[in-house]
């Protein structure tokens, strides 16, 4: 049983269930990252560990105490919203010391308290102003601190970046990490920006179409998605996604498809499954990452099984830190990450390095990784 | 050096402008007639009104008028002026706009952050009450203050008025709340504050534009109310719309047209004041920068 549990909880409206049997098990100091498209529930989630929205069936409990039916205010929670929700009529220092007030906190430890979160997040000389004065940035910490100053069991944050500008919001990131080192506490986090997802969290939940995807670490999550959907929503640029042919031959298989000329490819499978073998002489998808699909120079040089292969490049994005480079393999256009002075040019040929270590194998029927 | 020069999408020449300008003037000369009339002729000796110079500025300038009209015209019994009638308006005008905006308040925090079943249906029927004329209403209103006890008094006219109004400071604040965050109030609940302790601490210190466009409503509606004041007041208790009515119609005597001209100025003058003082509120964007700027 971990500090934060959430065992089979569905979410229905009406006859529409939008949550099927959702089961997250979240330890104490853990942060967990809902993630997924728009619409996939994962905000409708993290409102039911709220208490703003009740839970149609399941338990979610909190220190192994179930909170259906419990107050927000008495879950010993604390929320930063989208929109940072400040009271606009309430200084600074009154949106911080709110909660406690209403928890009937005596103002001598409210303002303690405060002091030591306005310390915490350097908003000290913002305390008497009010959120319309502030800046997108100061108003998320000030959201932070409302949440902070409660000391509660779970931090719960619903796209607390997005409002923000590049540049902050990856400033911020870096805040919220240092935060929850600091601090120890546990968060649940929702966001739509897999980014975010795999710089935060201790484990990732993808979600999509109300069900959790996969759960794991963002590790896991990266090298070994369960389905197409999580291995093409993690990660930018997206998995490249080739239909190859299996073949086995004895005990090694080989994913069989053609460069863009037409000539034959074949990538060898380093560690091939029984179960991929299994799938001798059918069409599967090739997942390949694009940094594993780089030039020579660039490729991993720990991993056992390189392969390369002659291909026209048809477009180069420069990006600064890498090259992007556009190929054709099978039918598909892949993306491959090159290092950044990778000689290679638009229409002319390059050799590029599949690390096929890192490749995956998903079934085209169910979607599902083959293992 | 470059001269600034101004260049507007629009390009108005000297001549255009001054077409304009005298256009407006001209309508607006015609718009403030009635009110040079009233104010002119309230300053005279009633001589000079009888004497046919209605629109010419005063030979003698008098305000005998208004304080005959304020405190010894002829009205009721006692030739007390309107001075009575006006604390009668005020006593009824006060708590009923008072009341009727909190509870419209009330009924659009409930309609926009509670929301149940059937709550739209609800919203619709209420808004029903703005479109009642007022005639249908008065027999069922007078077999319901009769039944309450409060025939004839200003707390009936009070309780009229409060239950007339709720209609139009709902829809008020319905559609203001109806675009306020919602998140604020979840970040309230969340925070520990009440039902009452959201509403007073979050969104009625909010509602400053929205609370002043109903107050400005409901305050002009009322005071210039003449049909209800006439038919459940009586006597004594009349409001000043009712009181001016009785000045300007009495059949005895003369007809002091410069006493009625400044009767009239009286009572127009409290709801003009509301909105010299309450209409610069309106412009003030207190919501600003409450959510994401």
């Amino acid at each position: 049983m971990g500090f934060l549990d959430i065992d089979n909880a569905t979410k229905s409206y009406g006859a529409v269930e939008v949550l099927h049997n959702v089961d997250i098990s979240v330890e104490e100091g853990e942060f967990l990252v809902l993630v997924g498209p728009s619409g996939c529930g994962k905000s409708t989630l993290l409102n039911m560990i709220a208490g703003l929205e009740d839970i149609t069936s399941g338990t979610i409990s909190i220190k192994g105490a179930p909170m259906n039916g419990v107050h927000p205010s008495k879950r010993n929670i604390a929320m930063v919203f989208q929109s940072y929700a400040l009271y606009p009529n309430m200084t600074v220092g009154q949106n911080i010391t709110f909660g406690l007030e209403m928890h009937g906190i005596p103002k001598a430890e409210r303002d303690a308290a405060m002091a030591k979160v306005a310390e915490m997040l350097q908003i000290g000389q913002l305390l008497d102003r009010k959120p319309g004065q502030l800046s997108g940035g100061q108003r998320q910490r000030v959201a932070m601190g409302r949440a902070l100053v409660r000391d509660p069991d779970v931090f719960l944050f619903d796209e607390p970046l997005s409002n923000l500008d590049a540049k902050l919001r990856v400033d911020m990131r870096t805040e919220i990490k240092k935060l929850h080192q600091r601090l120890g506490t546990t968060i649940v986090y929702v966001t739509h920006d897999q980014i975010e997802a795999m710089t935060l969290s201790t484990r990732i939940a993808v979600m999509n179409g109300g069900y959790v995807q996969q759960l794991g670490t963002p590790k896991e999550i990266y090298d070994t998605p369960a389905n197409l959907f999580v291995a093409t929503f993690m990660g930018s640029p997206s998995m490249n996604l080739i239909d190859v042919a299996v073949r086995a031959d004895g005990n090694a298989v080989y994913a069989d498809t053609t460069d863009d000329k037409g000539g034959k490819i074949s990538l060898a499978f380093p560690t091939p499954s029984a179960e991929l073998k299994a799938f001798d002489g059918q069409t599967v998808k090739l997942g390949i990452r694009p940094e594993a699909l780089t030039d020579i120079d660039g490729a991993d040089q720990r991993s056992t099984h390189v392969e390369r292969i002659e291909n026209t490049v048809t477009v180069t994005e420069p990006a600064g830190s890498d090259t992007f480079v556009t190929t054709t393999i099978g039918r598909t256009e892949c993306v491959g990450r090159m290092r950044s002075d990778a000689d290679v040019a638009p229409g002319k040929a390059a050799t590029f390095a599949i690390n096929m270590e890192k490749a995956t194998a998903f079934d085209p029927k169910t979607e599902n990784r083959i293992a | 050096m470059a001269v600034a020069t101004q260049d507007s999408a629009i390009r108005t020449g000297r001549i255009t402008r001054t077409l304009i300008y005298l256009v407006l003037i001209l309508f607006a000369l015609f718009y403030m007639l009635p009110l040079y009339v009233m104010v002119v002729n309230s300053v005279k000796p009633l001589s000079e009104i009888t004497g046919g110079g209605m629109m010419s500025l005063p030979q003698v300038w008098t305000i005998e008028p208004w304080q005959k009209a304020w405190s010894t015209a002829q009205i009721g019994v006692e030739p007390t002026g309107l001075r009575p009638y006006f604390w009668n308006s005020i006593s009824m005008v006060v708590p009923a706009v008072a009341i009727s905006t909190v509870l419209g308040a009330l009924n659009g925090y409930v309609l926009t952050k509670w929301r149940f079943r059937y709550d739209t249906i609800l919203f619709g029927l209420m808004l029903f009450a703005c479109f009642i004329p007022f005639q249908i209403v008065l027999i069922p209103m007078a077999a319901v203050l009769g039944f309450l006890g409060l025939a004839g008094s200003t707390a009936g006219l009070v309780l009229v008025h409060v239950v007339y109004g709720i209609g139009f400071s709902t829809l008020y604040f319905r559609n203001y709340y109806a675009v306020f965050p919602t998140e604020l109030v979840r970040a309230a609940q969340i925070d520990g504050a009440g039902f009452f302790q959201i509403f007073w601490r979050i969104l009625l210190p909010s509602s400053g534009p929205i609370a002043v466009v109903c107050i400005i409503w409901q305050f002009t509606n009322i005071w210039n109310d003449f049909l209800f004041g006439a038919s459940f007041a009586s006597g004594d208790g009349a409001p000043m719309t009712v009181a001016l009515n009785n000045l300007v119609q009495s059949s005895t005597g003369v007809k002091e047209y410069n006493v009625h001209f400044a009767g009239a100025i009286l009572a127009a003058l409290p709801t003009l004041l509301v909105y010299i003082v309450a209409g610069r509120y309106f412009v003030r964007g207190l919501m600003a920068g409450s959510v994401k700027g």
